[in-house]
């Protein structure tokens, strides 16, 4: 992979995502404040010593940016990355199998994908415990019927190619078929799908939080910070926006990056197995 | 008689992207000139890439995928057609000059009735009214000897078959009553059984309309029977242009020799053929529907030897492939393998099993993972049946490609960076890295041009003799059966009808289909449809 191939699109969008690791890494070094430290007045107009200025209980709105990238990222990421492989190693088994085992899982994602998700996630969190792994593991559970769906679609589409057929009457398993044959294939709309469901599950968390079953505070984190904010907005204080650009700056970016994953996995001749 | 069609040193190009190269421009059509009267048909002959249809499309000063013509002159009754305008081409297109393609189920809008797509182009350039039009399309659909002409135009293209949809589509071309009629490949995709009544159809509807037409084709037998005059391409370059007598009876180069004499490297039958490596027996299968595909099939193929499967699409050869590979079970009957039962179904055949058969598929473009590597292709069978890994398999891998004549700097290539012959090429090391006993051919050459075909085919024998391979070849095409068999069997509609060695099957006395598809293959000879046409008349007139 030569460096001056990468589109100047994909070098913002990687920035971008690398900026968000690096606060979430490096953010008790980083902030200015700390997380949960009030410095002043509620909603203090930015200045320069608070350059986006003080949240609606006086703590510093860039500090906790910082902070909640943390809890975001690692969060959206993690359920996100979850999800799909969840998704496509269920959907992938389903199209390859056929038969019982297709009809099984798939009637069971239909049966999961009946009940609306907030709905299925606010019960589920409240009769489950509290913490960060469980929020994951309901998060990605959810999203990953989607996935199933769409891997299911594409992975039938290249599971009667010859090819794959040519690699079943070589006796391969089911393992090989699904990752060494399919799986690159099939690459493409997986990804373009990656970054959007990425962009809903940074959504999602903060829906969740905005109904008091996500992150819970004092953590920051993006979407929580919009909700605490929001009532900010009827007296002209810009709070709330802050926290939302940067979730929709972080959503553009990972786009950026995917559309150039995107492009070099669909040209088939640019497949070159080094990327 | 002044000149229809005239092209002048016409010039064609486009921009290529090679992988992992900067855009190039590449020429595709070179200097190339020819005049064309009216009533006379023109023959272009070439391979894959020889800028044929390229050519043929500058006739409706049409460049495809990015193709632009940048010199010379394409002159339609003396005006420079290239030199109109939008709207000066738009009244050319579909008025004077129709365009008919290779792939008719593609061309046709599947959710409209044939018939209203056939005069649709007449009505909207106004040249006649609907009614007009109607009566005239069912004037062509009785020409092309289509069924029920008055009904046909109330179909859907679905409800048709793939010969008669491409006469609707000539129809389609017919019906404004173009001055010229670009033909691309009309029969290509056809069986030999119905090649022959379409290309009997669009020749009798060129004489009764006295259309001048392009004929393009990769098959110089075919374009022989239709054209007044042939011209070769090669490389966007002309080769020979000349009648069809001169280019067929006293071909000047040697190119043209090549494509005239393609195929007739025949191959003896072996005398002793009773060594049975495969034996199938009172075989039938059907679809999970119920339809039944394979009938009390029986045949067997000597080790070291070719049997060579015919018959048309729908006959159930591919099937057949499909049964003794295990993709499908048969639901009567056994098969036995070097003296062994098989196990019918593929997934609880032993793995040595499925190392002995091996399978080479008719698309390579679709039998190879388009994102791996000929390294990896080629590779997987020596690690999945040898165990062989790193510098060992590295070195088998260039052995196999040695074996293919292709060198060690194919190593790296996807699929997509190879020729079509090359892709086949790949597929036969795969098949042959697992050092099978039986390999089956399913149609390996017919998405090829002749002479790389040849190439195939003669790698194929030499292979079996280097390696005692056994083949069951499954053709539509009976001059490769004449070629390279040793025993042939013939299939229609899930039935064996003929089996047996060669020089048995091939000679009389017939059995009716046997004989109708011998007479069906078009043969490098003048005259021959005329000739086809008066004895199947008068067969069917005997009936």
């Amino acid at each position: 992979m030569r460096l001056r191939d990468i589109p100047i699109t994909a070098w913002i969008g990687m920035i971008g995502i690398a900026i968000a690791f690096i606060f979430a890494l490096f953010a008790p070094l980083i902030a200015p404040y700390g997380e949960t430290e009030v410095v002043g007045s509620v909603w203090q107009i930015p200045d320069a010593q608070y350059i986006f200025g003080l949240d609606n209980l006086g703590r510093d709105i860039l500090s906790r940016l910082i902070y909640g990238a943390r809890t975001t990222l690692f969060v959206a990421l993690a359920a996100t990355i979850i999800s799909f492989s969840l998704g496509v190693i269920l959907s992938f088994t389903a199209a390859v199998s056929r038969g019982l085992i297709d009809m099984v899982f798939s009637r069971f994602n239909d049966l999961m994908m009946s009940i609306p998700t907030l709905i299925f996630a606010l019960v589920v969190l409240a009769v489950l415990p509290q913490n960060i792994i469980v929020l994951i593991l309901v998060m990605a559970i959810l999203d990953s019927t989607r996935v199933y769906r769409l891997g299911r679609a594409v992975a039938l589409d290249v599971a009667v190619m010859e090819f794959v057929e040519a690699a079943k009457l070589r006796g391969e398993g089911k393992l090989w078929i699904i990752f060494r044959e399919i799986l690159p294939n099939t690459l493409t709309p997986l990804l373009a799908e990656f970054g959007l469901r990425f962009a809903f599950s940074i959504l999602f968390l903060s829906t969740l939080s905005f109904l008091g079953l996500g992150i819970q505070p004092p953590s920051a984190d993006w979407g929580g910070m919009v909700k605490d904010n929001k009532d900010g907005i009827i007296f002209g204080i810009s709070a709330a926006l802050v926290p939302g650009s940067a979730i929709a700056i972080l959503a553009v970016c990972v786009n950026l990056v995917v559309d150039w994953l995107l492009k070099r996995t669909s040209s088939l001749k640019g497949g070159r197995g080094d990327a | 008689m002044p000149d229809l069609l005239s092209v002048r040193n016409l010039k064609i190009e486009a921009t290529s992207y090679p992988p992992g190269e900067a855009p190039k421009r590449v020429t595709i059509v070179d200097g190339v000139s020819f005049d064309l009267q009216k009533g006379r048909v023109l023959g272009l002959i070439g391979e894959s890439g020889a800028g044929k249809s390229t050519i043929g499309l500058s006739a409706l000063a049409y460049g495809r995928g990015g193709a632009e013509i940048t010199g010379g002159e394409v002159r339609l009754d003396g005006d420079n057609i290239l030199a109109l305008g939008r709207n000066g081409i738009r009244q050319i297109r579909g008025a004077r000059v129709c365009y008919v393609a290779q792939s008719a189920a593609a061309a046709f809008n599947p959710a409209h009735r044939l018939g209203d797509q056939v005069i649709e182009a007449s009505v909207k350039h106004g040249l006649m009214s609907k009614q007009e039009a109607k009566k005239r399309a069912l004037y062509l659909f009785q020409v092309l000897g289509l069924p029920h002409p008055e009904s046909f135009g109330e179909r859907f293209p679905h409800q048709v078959s793939g010969g008669q949809l491409q006469r609707a589509m000539t129809a389609m071309a017919l019906c404004s009553n173009p001055e010229l009629i670009v033909f691309d490949e009309p029969t290509t995709a056809l069986d030999v059984t119905t090649q022959i009544d379409v290309l009997a159809a669009i020749k009798h509807a060129i004489e009764a309309t006295h259309t001048a037409a392009l004929y393009i084709t990769h098959d110089l037998a075919v374009v022989a029977q239709i054209s007044d005059d042939i011209m070769v391409l090669r490389h966007g370059k002309t080769v020979e242009y000349g009648s069809v007598q001169q280019i067929i009876e006293a071909p000047r180069e040697d190119y043209t020799r090549a494509l005239v004499n393609v195929r007739q490297t025949l191959r003896d039958e072996a005398v002793d053929q009773s060594d049975t490596l495969l034996k199938i027996e009172n075989v039938s299968a059907e679809y999970s529907n119920g339809f039944k595909v394979l009938n009390d099939v029986s045949l067997h193929v000597p080790k070291g030897q070719t049997l060579a499967i015919v018959g048309e699409s729908g006959s159930g050869k591919s099937t057949l492939a499909r049964v003794v590979t295990g993709l499908l079970s048969p639901t009567a009957g056994t098969i036995s393998f070097a003296g062994k039962s098989l196990t019918p179904d593929v997934r609880h055949r032993p793995r040595d099993d499925l190392r002995r058969i091996q399978l080479i598929y008719q698309m390579a473009d679709t039998a190879m993972n388009p994102r791996q590597t000929v390294r990896d292709i080629i590779g997987r069978p020596l690690t999945f049946y040898y165990g062989l890994r790193g510098a060992a398999k590295t070195d088998r891998v260039k052995e196999l490609l040695d074996q293919i004549e292709m060198g060690n700097g194919f190593l790296n290539r996807y699929p997509a960076e190879l020729s079509g012959g090359q892709k086949q090429r790949v597929a036969i090391a795969r098949a042959l890295a697992a050092k099978p006993e039986l390999i089956l051919c399913d149609e390996p050459t017919s998405a090829l041009d002749p002479l790389v075909a040849e190439g195939i085919l003669k790698l194929l024998l030499r292979l079996q003799e280097e390696e005692q391979l056994s083949y069951i070849f499954i053709t539509h095409d009976i001059a490769i059966v004449r070629a390279i068999a040793d025993s042939v069997a013939v299939m229609h509609r899930g039935r064996l009808v003929r089996f047996g060695p060669k020089s048995k099957a091939l000679s009389p006395p017939f059995d009716d289909y046997t004989d109708l598809l011998l007479k069906s293959v078009p043969e490098m000879e003048i005259g021959w449809l005329e000739r086809v046409l008066t004895t199947r008349k008068m067969a069917s007139a005997g009936n």
